[in-house]
């Protein structure tokens, strides 16, 4: 055969093999396509709109927190910060050049030019890097003058919580900051950028009403996450406003009254309904360093203070309750079977057993009936009375007075108090009771704590009437509840929205719910229970806290009212201080002057106005300043005269008085 | 002698003749590939002529002329100079092994000045199918069944492939080593060789493992299970699937693949350009450039059997097949059945280097078709001219 011939069959039948081999080849491609383009082409359709379509959060704008009046405590204000895109910045040099150019119109440190170009390696190039931010408006026209040479800089506007009373109103308030790790809850909004969170105060407690609920920007992003256009958009529900029971002008004079003490808390309430008109403690900071991000260095100063500027004594200052604690015991007496008449004879102190228990009067008081012992605090009596009705009957009444039990106000940080009973010391000491130490009880030493807010509620609770009057905050906040939690949908419908509204119609029913509350003209009132003491007994602990203040040897008589038809009555009281707090010890204080400042007594007074048809409570807190009588009867008086002034209770011509018989006090 | 009847029949033809001898219709078949090519470019640019489509449709203007110039070009010229074409082309892939510019993790390209950059391996896998035509065409069936006539053309095989295992360029080292095993093939080496060769290098594979790239490994291992690993070295192949799969039956319409113009396509002008078509034009469009491939190959298979030599037997049907393995390699590896080897669509995808040597290719089978009735003897002689 022909060698070429059978070199061509050879080709040709191989060859053909080749011809087949990729004729099946190709028909294997077009089933695997078949496969993908028909058969799953639903589940990858699927898949590559996941690919396309993002999610983003909007962030809703915060609540803002007004007071009766409605006036602002918290609000929102724009923000300006200058942001640096790199790409953009390219077309100048990049983004050194520009930070450059940049750095001639505002100030910038070497600092936050390493951080921007730290910044600006590890992030896409489309991504904004923020360069400085809290701008002033002089700086934004500058930059904004300047922009054609700034190519990638543009100025962005956010939000920022402001406090325009600062630290007036700083512990009430509270404030926001950034989120921590502690804060997530797996809310989605917790975690967009520069987010803010309330951290204290009314902030906090009712944060959830606040930060009201995210919008969703629906967008379709490339495979690097840069947004090619907003397909859909969900506006999400702004914050609730919260109304605070709190008055503005009586909390800023409240603030400017205590401002020359060191240490020092008033808490202003109406009896009947429990509003909270003024709480104030001092020393205070500046809520606005939280929410612009506080440095370190200013941060260890506040917490480091002596005086303890963070913490917001009117709910957690604890202080032994002193004299003014002698209103609950003689309360408890008159319950317990001893009436007004019950006579003492002080001969400035009491003996039990080996011991001799001091009245603060040497010389001794003489013969003392309940009146005449509130009026001039007489220890003796109240020991005697004490050692009759025995320490868990006073401890008894006392908690039905709102003393040992938080009073549950709206707000975090909040401590109970302490009334000892028997079976405390028995279960928490391990130590059996003595008679001793009923005696102390009955002049509100020894292991009683009081906070100056159960002192406020304590005194109400006399004054009103005999109602369990609790302290509020806030008026309330529709779809919230006064734990500051999400009531559930049935709870929610009370408040005039009805099932077959939409969300959006529900909102609006309970915003306008909201609106309609008008704390000047509303006279609801919470429905508190009765006490359940006889209304003769408060009647003669009223009388003589009437006498405290207006009575010839009251311990308060410089500190009345100086108005022709108003008085008020009270409680003055000096508490011992027998030990140093722990967060003076933190603080090392060493300095002559200031032991012998934190040696001192705590002054403390509680009173009530007017005393004919008693309408306010108030609680005043002297740290260290000895005297109730000397250091916060004085301040309970201005306090209360400007409370009864704003409420429309005294006229005008108060004023005239004031010099008359301020010259006298 | 039935030699010297052909000759008679087959006399010295004109340059007219020549001209009138061309494949058209391949030439046709050619241009609606890289039609289609262009169109996807045009896509991919979002809809723009720049910066791919418009540079693309020079280059094949220029390349096309050059295809039918080559084609007219006397087979026994080829013949005589394919050794020094073969070494011309091995000779830059040693430049680029001493001086190649850097590009995605292998050095695959030589730069050259005004025109851009180079990729001699591609042209390297039809000088290679050239080489072989050469030097099978003087082998009778005898002379290819003694071992020792396999020594050099499997050392002309070798050369080039280790050279562009090096880079690393796997798909062009699989293309370049089936080309030369199709050329073995075709040229009538006995079947147990090619057996022994096979068990040879199965029981050599863990050496080869042990030789390949950690990207390279990454790439077989993800072969197995691309959806375990989204973000990683399968992000490619599960985008593309996705796209794909996208696509449908007909396709989410021209520029209209989110896919592609979200990038979330990998190299979509490029090795990943039949993803896109794809996603445009869905299953109806896949199979529509399929079938134009398959014509293309069907063409040049007729082409091979119609040539009355040896020489432009194997020269066609080296090239077609070769060509066939850009097809399938990259159809393949863009629907996920093969590991991301990086090989270009023959015709379609952006880039000059391919397009060139894939022309170069096609120039080889039309010149093949046009001295068709040569006759031409063992040493490159036309006999009896």
């Amino acid at each position: 055969m022909n060698p070429d011939k059978t070199k061509a069959k050879v080709f040709t039948r191989r060859a053909a093999l080749f011809m087949g081999g990729q004729t099946l080849v190709m028909g294997g491609l077009g089933a695997r396509l078949y496969y993908l383009q028909v058969l799953e082409s639903e589940r990858y359709a699927m898949l590559a709109e996941e690919n396309r379509i993002n999610f983003r959060l909007i962030g809703p704008p915060r609540g803002f927190i007004v007071d009766r009046g409605g006036d602002y405590l918290a609000i929102n204000v724009q923000n300006y910060r200058v942001v640096l895109v790199r790409e953009q910045a390219q077309a100048a040099g990049g983004i050194e050049a520009v930070l450059e150019k940049l750095a001639k119109l505002i100030d910038l440190n070497e600092h936050t030019v390493a951080r921007v170009l730290k910044e600006a390696q590890s992030r896409l190039a489309f991504v904004p890097i923020t360069v400085a931010e809290n701008l002033s408006w002089r700086d934004v026209s500058r930059i904004g003058v300047n922009q054609p040479d700034l190519p990638g800089v543009s100025i962005d506007v956010g939000q920022i919580r402001h406090y325009p009373y600062g630290e007036n109103m700083a512990h009430v308030v509270g404030y926001v900051a950034a989120v921590s790790e502690k804060d997530l809850t797996g809310d989605p909004l917790l975690e967009l950028p520069g987010f803010r969170v309330g951290k204290n105060g009314i902030e906090k407690h009712y944060d959830l009403a606040l930060r009201g609920t995210s919008g969703t920007s629906k967008v379709e992003v490339n495979a690097l996450g840069r947004v090619i256009r907003e397909i859909d958009r969900q506006e999400g529900q702004p914050g609730r406003e919260i109304r605070l029971t709190l008055d503005m002008r009586l909390q800023e004079f409240t603030a400017n009254r205590l401002k020359d003490e060191k240490a020092a808390s008033v808490v202003v309430m109406d009896v009947h309904n429990g509003d909270v008109l003024a709480l104030v403690s001092v020393p205070s900071f500046d809520p606005n360093a939280f929410s612009e991000g506080i440095g370190a260095a200013e941060w260890q100063k506040l917490v480091k203070n002596p005086y303890g500027p963070l913490t917001n004594k009117a709910i957690a200052g604890q202080y032994a309750p002193g004299s003014t604690f002698k209103v609950a015991v003689a309360l408890a007496a008159l319950e317990n079977g001893i009436d007004e008449d019950h006579s003492v004879y002080c001969p400035g102190y009491m003996e039990l057993g080996d011991r001799r228990f001091h009245c603060w009067k040497h010389h001794g008081h003489g013969r003392m009936d309940m009146i005449t012992a509130l009026e001039q605090s007489c220890d003796v009596w109240f020991y005697d009375v004490a050692r009759r009705v025995g320490v868990d009957r006073i401890a008894q009444i006392c908690n039905r007075l709102g003393l040992g039990v938080p009073t549950e106000i709206e707000m975090l940080g909040e401590r109970s108090g302490l009334i000892p009973t028997r079976k405390w010391k028995r279960d928490e000491r391990g130590q059996p009771w003595h008679m001793g130490e009923t005696l102390v009880v009955g002049i509100g030493q020894g292991f009683v704590l009081t906070t100056p807010l159960q002192l406020a509620v304590m005194t109400a609770r006399i004054v009103n009437g005999g109602k369990a009057v609790r302290p509020r905050m806030t008026f309330p906040v529709p779809g919230f509840g006064l734990d500051g939690k999400p009531l559930s949908e049935e709870v929610q419908l009370e408040d005039g929205t009805s099932e077959e509204m939409s969300p959006e119609q529900k909102l609006v029913a309970a915003t306008e719910a909201a609106g309609s509350i008008n704390p000047l003209t509303d006279t609801t009132r919470p429905d508190f229970e009765d006490t359940g003491f006889h209304p003769d007994h408060l009647e003669i602990v009223l009388r003589g806290m009437d006498a405290v203040v207006n009575g010839v040897h009251g311990t308060a008589r410089k500190s009345a009212l100086r108005f022709a038809d108003l008085t008020m009555g009270g409680k003055t009281g000096t508490s011992q201080v027998r030990r140093i707090s722990q967060a003076e010890r933190d603080a090392g204080i060493r300095s002559g002057d200031d032991i012998a400042w934190r040696l001192r007594d705590h002054a403390l007074f509680v009173g009530f106005a007017p005393v004919h048809n008693p309408r306010y409570a108030v609680s005043v807190v002297v740290e260290h300043a000895e005297g109730g009588s000397r250091a916060a009867a004085p301040v309970a008086r201005d306090v209360l005269e400007e409370v009864l002034r704003l409420q429309g209770f005294a006229t005008a011509d108060a004023k005239a008085n004031d010099t008359e018989t301020g010259g006298a006090g | 002698m039935a030699l010297r009847h052909g000759e008679l029949r087959q006399p010295e033809m004109t340059l007219g003749q020549k001209i009138w001898q061309i494949n058209w219709i391949m030439f046709l078949l050619i241009g609606m590939c890289v039609g289609v090519g262009l169109g996807m470019q045009y896509s991919a640019a979002n809809g723009s002529w720049d910066p791919w489509a418009h540079s693309q449709l020079t280059k094949y203007l220029v390349f096309s002329l050059g295809m039918l110039i080559l084609a007219l070009v006397d087979i026994r010229i080829l013949m005589r100079y394919a050794y020094i074409v073969y070494i011309l082309s091995f000779l830059l892939l040693v430049v680029v092994e001493i001086k190649g510019a850097v590009g995605g993790g292998a050095t695959r390209w030589i730069a050259i000045p005004f025109i851009g950059t180079f990729q001699p391996s591609e042209l390297m896998k039809f000088t290679l199918v050239l080489a072989l035509a050469r030097y099978f065409h003087k082998l009778s069936y005898e002379d290819v069944g003694r071992f020792s006539v396999l020594i050099v053309p499997a050392l002309l095989v070798a050369a080039p492939t280790l050279l562009v295992l090096r880079q690393p360029d796997l798909g062009t080292a699989i293309v370049l080593c089936g080309g030369g095993v199709v050329m073995f093939v075709l040229a009538g080496v006995r079947w147990w060789k090619f057996a022994v060769v096979a068990i040879t290098g199965l029981a050599a594979s863990p050496l080869i493992w042990s030789m390949m790239h950690p990207y390279q490994k990454r790439r077989v291992l993800v072969l197995l299970n691309p959806e375990s690993d989204p973000l990683g070295s399968g992000y490619h192949i599960l985008q593309s699937k996705i796209a794909m799969g996208a696509g449908g039956l007909v396709g989410r319409g021209f520029t209209k693949g989110s896919q592609s113009h979200l990038n979330f396509l990998p190299e979509k002008q490029t090795d990943f350009i039949f993803t896109m078509l794809a996603e445009e034009f869905g299953l109806i469009g896949c199979l529509a450039l399929m079938s134009l491939y398959l014509v293309l190959m069907v063409y040049g298979f007729g082409i091979a059997l119609r040539s009355r030599n040896q020489f432009g037997r194997l020269l066609a049907m080296g090239c077609i097949v070769t060509f066939s393995f850009y097809v399938f390699i990259n159809i393949a590896m863009v629907m996920g059945v093969i590991p991301v080897v990086g090989l270009p669509l023959p015709l379609v995808s952006y880039g000059g280097s391919a397009l060139l040597a894939v022309m170069f290719g096609f120039a080889l089978i039309m010149n093949v078709y046009v001295h068709r009735d040569l006759r031409i003897g063992r040493q490159g002689e036309s006999n009896g001219l």
